[in-house]
């Protein structure tokens, strides 16, 4: 696996698009974006319509991903392109679950959607519709994702990465500032956690840094590339951008996203936290 | 949820009693800028949120008490201003040469 196995130039994306065997797909947590116009022929999902359990919090199954992946037009040897607003945390979040899922062949646009834009590249608004496929899932590989107990038994042993920026790692914002400061968790980061912000990966254009300054960023933050590494952030998809920088793009063995993140660590009973 | 809401738009339903809400709007040649990226970053230079403007080229943030920098980036160009913050509504204006 190396970086362009796993990630496209906006200027490669433009010269592929209709392209057969590849399928360009947005997600957004809005998806008024992809409304306002869209790469030419993407289809969309959103974050959470699309890909998360209607009722309980989790992933659709299985089935259900088998499902909106057929209905998208999508097949099992397609190449899937992925990108997104909000810096490609939502596009990351898709490839992991695409990962998890056991997608073969799934990349990113770099920059997503906001280096497309400030590109000023060609948008479309015709409304996209590919014959539907039957997809088949593999079951969830959870070789790539963390659960609670996991967690805490990761603190002091593991690399546990909080890539929230370091006002919500201290507890000063419980949540990513775009958004109401009202919620229901403790503030503050799972003990033994390094501060290592998403943001830290990307330039201000979206794209991701190189892979020697991605290494260099990794190593003087006290990464132990000994030691089995659970990223986190809030809900899971900004550590979804991380995972995808440690395991794809460094090639890093054994990275896990614990997608339950503070949400779920912050409401627990009688864990450790720390602040 | 982490994508940005809507920006702009009444403050209806805001608790100003609690909320340090950082609002404004971006500006070139005379006219509001839509669809800029703005960023807000912490008293460190550190990134802590970023919006998308509104067709009325506004933006809004929820942070804390404190210094913060905005930093608009778009394709007539960019914009930086520090603001600092307290508890209730702060309003700017980011402008772009």
């Amino acid at each position: 696996m190396s970086r362009t196995d796993v990630l496209v130039t906006a200027d490669w994306a433009q010269e592929h698009l209709g392209d057969a065997g590849l399928v360009f797909v947005e997600v957004d947590e809005d998806t008024s974006a992809y409304d306002g116009g869209h790469l030419e022929g993407a289809v969309k999902l959103d974050w959470k319509t699309d890909l998360q359990d209607p009722l309980r919090r989790d992933f659709v199954n299985k089935p259900a991903f088998e499902a909106l992946l057929s209905a998208k037009g999508i097949s099992n040897d397609d190449t899937v392109v992925l990108y997104g607003g909000n810096n490609n945390w939502f596009a990351a979040y898709a490839y992991w679950y695409f990962k998890l899922y056991g997608h073969g062949d799934v990349k990113l646009i770099d920059g997503g959607r906001k280096k497309w834009e400030l590109d000023g590249r060609p948008l479309s608004k015709d409304i996209v519709q590919r014959p539907a496929t039957t997809y088949q899932a593999s079951e969830p590989d959870l070789s790539i994702r963390a659960f609670r107990d996991e967690v805490v038994a990761a603190i002091g042993n593991k690399n546990l990465i909080d890539v929230r920026s370091p006002d919500e790692f201290s507890g000063k914002i419980l949540a990513p500032a775009h958004l109401p400061q009202e919620m229901a968790q403790k503030g503050g980061h799972v003990p033994t956690a390094m501060n290592i912000p998403w943001s830290k990966a990307a330039n201000e254009d979206g794209t991701f840094k190189s892979d020697a300054d991605l290494a260099k960023l990794y190593d003087e933050q006290g990464f132990d590339e000994s030691k089995a590494t659970i990223a986190y952030c809030r809900i899971g998809e900004r550590s979804s951008h991380t995972w995808f920088v440690l395991r794809e793009l460094l090639g890093k063995s054994d990275v896990k996203n614990y997608d339950g993140s503070w949400v779920e660590y912050g409401s627990l009973v009688g864990v450790p936290i720390e602040k | 949820m982490c994508g940005a809401p809507k920006q702009g738009g009444a403050l209806a339903g805001i608790d100003l009693s609690t909320q340090t809400v950082i609002q404004g709007s971006v500006w070139h040649d005379g006219a509001p800028v839509a669809g800029a990226y703005v960023r807000l970053l912490d008293a460190t230079d550190e990134f802590t949120a970023e919006v998308v403007t509104s067709p009325e080229g506004e933006f809004r943030f929820f942070a804390a008490p404190g210094e913060w920098t905005l930093r608009s980036l778009s394709p007539v160009g960019r914009a930086e201003r520090r603001i600092a913050a307290d508890v209730g509504l702060n309003e700017t204006t980011l402008a772009i040469d």
